[in-house]
């Protein structure tokens, strides 16, 4: 860094922004292309997913645009398809194409809001246990071992029968969304948590903290406004991979029947609804929404692995 | 190991930079330190005590002894530099002083109040009164933050009444005062070198108007050429706001040009405080004499610097009675068996020794 002159200061979202201009970050992604790739494939996923009221043909929730009789049409490439179908239709005669788009959509819904419940018990149970130590640490740790010995996939068994069982299972299909948010984000926090901490417990050594305990600052504030944006770059690059798990989760747990319905399907019960007839010849019902759930999961995987390579500065590469 | 508790003794001696100050409070100590210790432990939680010892359970702690009984007062506006080598406890007695670390056992006063037991908020009115300035320029600065946020969040802090204008103004003022261009705010602190960084360290301190300022060994971090301008910075600063130091620094000749008062430590205990002319010209405590021998000088009619044998011992295990007894070449019977008291002498300076109070150093 050059000396700073006395030119007049730049106004703070100026800085901000040429301050990413000026970033490793933004350098290393200019000369990935994989990065950008990857991007590009996400951002054009989350566009689709986002605007699929005006872009799917049909609409798949409305009982009176789907026919019956147009069942298990192919896609246009192969004979016997509609123009209409673009992508063919399933088993009840819906667009593929359109339920994809909306599938999409729930599916990064799900797989967002989840990271989000995880983020937010993760950072604050790790903020508390990394800065105040103690027993509030050994208290905050164990409760997490005990979580992670429970998967995922336990807790959703156990929870999703908990719920039909008292509830009924109409129920759990109208707040099917919700439910999978709650489970794959309670499941997952030690995640956060343990990252959460070991980087607090590294920051809270420094000076910096120090100045600020001098200054009487309460400790709330130190946590969030101190410590916290020092811990900013192990969180984003675990909320790629962990968006990723997360959409993962919720498409095993729709294959096994215990995610969303069929009525109002993501990626996950789309791969299901199609599994009954891949042996009868209709393998696109399956392996289109397939192919999305990879692309999906593989772009947000490797722009993850490059935010790691990127912020760990261990393995900076010149 | 507690019978030196009452031997801070106040001995007038002339201060140097005092004269300015009104004579009222002259003798009232701004800080006093009382019977210091702190021990830090070494064996982890209570599973981990647990050992084996001859077929039975028991319980095995370990500690490591950074200050054993330390007794210290410093006088409105002067300097008191504490110097020691690496591990002495130095700056362990400066982040207890600033309630960093609480103490094993012992009292610290401030201004006739004694703080280190009292709550965060009611110790918020000593913390705009005392601030401290730390080694590391590096690692003192949030990263995430500009300048501007970081000197204004103790003003708003410690003055929540004041309105944006008369934070803003007192942030350009301080930046100025300590030579940073007060239009450099908007900036992060890695976009300064160690020296502004260190400018901008002493800005957040002063930026509350404090009386009092212990600072970490300052400039031990900083490139030799900039060491001279943050210390005449720290030096104005207490000459134009009367600010009182505690001075934590491994370096003699900062100490030579700075202190208006010198305390020695060794191994978590005060071996010798004395005003800076008479601890220079006379060193009393036979280590004080080995240390400031091992200053490179240019004369050469001088005779061979003391040179003490062994290791300092480990503060784990303290020796028994004078800590220095085993390096040190008057040591006799009492000394291997009796804890040395500070003693006032008759020059001002006070000794921790059996030989200086027996008169045969």
């Amino acid at each position: 860094m050059s000396t700073p002159s006395s030119s007049p200061a730049a106004t703070p979202a100026g800085g901000r922004w040429q301050r990413l201009r000026d970033s490793y970050l933004w350098y290393s992604f200019k000369r990935d292309r994989g990065a950008q790739l990857c991007l590009a494939t996400l951002l054009a996923l989350v566009g689709m997913a986002l605007l699929a009221p005006w872009l799917a043909p049909t609409d798949p929730y409305d009982l009176a645009q789907i026919d019956i009789l147009a069942s298990e049409l192919p896609p246009f490439w192969i004979d016997g398809s509609d123009p209409a179908y673009t992508l063919g239709t399933d088993a009840q005669g819906r667009d593929l194409w359109s339920i994809i788009l909306y599938g999409t959509r729930v599916s990064l819904l799900i797989g967002f809001g989840a990271v989000l419940l995880q983020a937010l018990l993760g950072v604050v149970f790790g903020l508390l246990a990394g800065y105040l130590g103690g027993r509030v640490d050994a208290l905050l740790m164990r409760l997490a071992d005990i979580q992670l010995s429970f998967s995922t996939l336990m807790v959703a068994i156990v929870v999703g029968a908990v719920v039909k069982a008292t509830l009924g299972g109409g129920f759990y299909s109208d707040y099917a969304i919700l439910m999978l948010i709650l489970i794959i984000g309670l499941a997952e926090w030690p995640q956060y948590a343990r990252t959460v901490r070991a980087s607090v417990l590294a920051e809270k050594r420094k000076e910096y903290v120090d100045a600020a305990k001098v200054m009487g600052l309460k400790s709330r504030r130190i946590m969030f406004r101190h410590v916290l944006p020092n811990t900013l770059s192990p969180i984003f690059v675990i909320s790629t991979v962990q968006i990723a798990n997360a959409i993962i989760s919720e498409a095993a747990l729709s294959f096994l029947g215990l995610g969303m319905p069929e009525t109002h399907p993501s990626l996950g019960s789309l791969i299901k609804a199609g599994f009954d007839y891949l042996q009868s010849g209709a393998w696109w019902i399956t392996l289109i929404p397939g192919a999305f759930l990879v692309v999906l999961v593989l772009s947000i995987n490797l722009l993850g692995d490059w935010l790691r390579d990127v912020m760990n500065p261990r393995l900076y590469k010149g | 190991m507690t019978a030196q508790a009452l031997s801070h003794t106040e001995t007038p001696t002339e201060p140097r930079r005092q004269a300015a100050r009104p004579s009222d409070q002259e003798n009232a100590p701004l800080l006093e330190i009382r019977g210091l210790r702190k021990r830090f432990d070494l064996s982890g939680d209570f599973l981990e005590q647990l050992r084996f010892k001859g077929g039975r359970l028991v319980r095995h702690q370990e500690f490591v002894h950074a200050i054993n009984g330390v007794d210290l007062s410093i006088r409105r506006g002067e300097a008191l530099c504490v110097v020691g080598e690496s591990g002495c406890g130095k700056s362990t007695v400066a982040r207890t002083v600033m309630g960093l670390l609480s103490p094993s056992a012992g009292e610290i006063h401030y201004d006739g109040t004694r703080i280190d037991d009292l709550s965060p908020k009611a110790l918020l009115p000593y913390r705009k009164r005392m601030q401290m300035i730390f080694q590391n320029p590096y690692a003192s600065l949030n990263p995430r933050m500009t300048i501007q946020q970081t000197l204004e969040e103790p003003i708003r802090l410690h003055h929540p009444d004041w309105d944006r204008e008369r934070v803003t103004a007192k942030v350009r003022e301080v930046m100025a005062s300590v030579g940073i261009d007060p239009e450099w705010g908007a900036r992060f602190g890695h976009e300064f070198s160690g020296g502004q960084r260190q400018r901008i360290a002493i800005a957040r301190a002063l930026a509350v108007d404090p009386e009092f300022i212990v600072a970490d060994e300052p400039i031990s971090a900083l490139d030799v050429s900039i060491q001279a301008q943050v210390l005449n910075l720290l030096m104005d600063a207490q000459q134009e706001r009367h600010l009182t130091y505690l001075f934590i620094t491994h370096d003699l000749a900062v100490v030579e040009h700075f202190g208006t008062r010198v305390a020695v430590m060794y191994l978590g205990t005060v071996c010798e405080v004395a005003p800076t002319r008479t601890l220079f010209a006379t060193p009393r405590h036979p280590y004080t004499q080995a240390l400031l021998s091992a200053i490179p000088r240019l004369e050469d009619d001088r005779p061979q610097p003391i040179r003490l044998t062994g290791e300092v011992p480990t503060p784990v295990n303290l020796p028994s009675g004078c800590v220095f007894h085993g390096r040190c070449p008057h040591a006799e019977a009492r000394c291997r068996r009796e804890v040395p008291r500070l003693v006032a002498q008759a020059d001002g300076s006070q000794v921790a020794c059996h030989g200086v109070e027996e008169g045969r150093l």
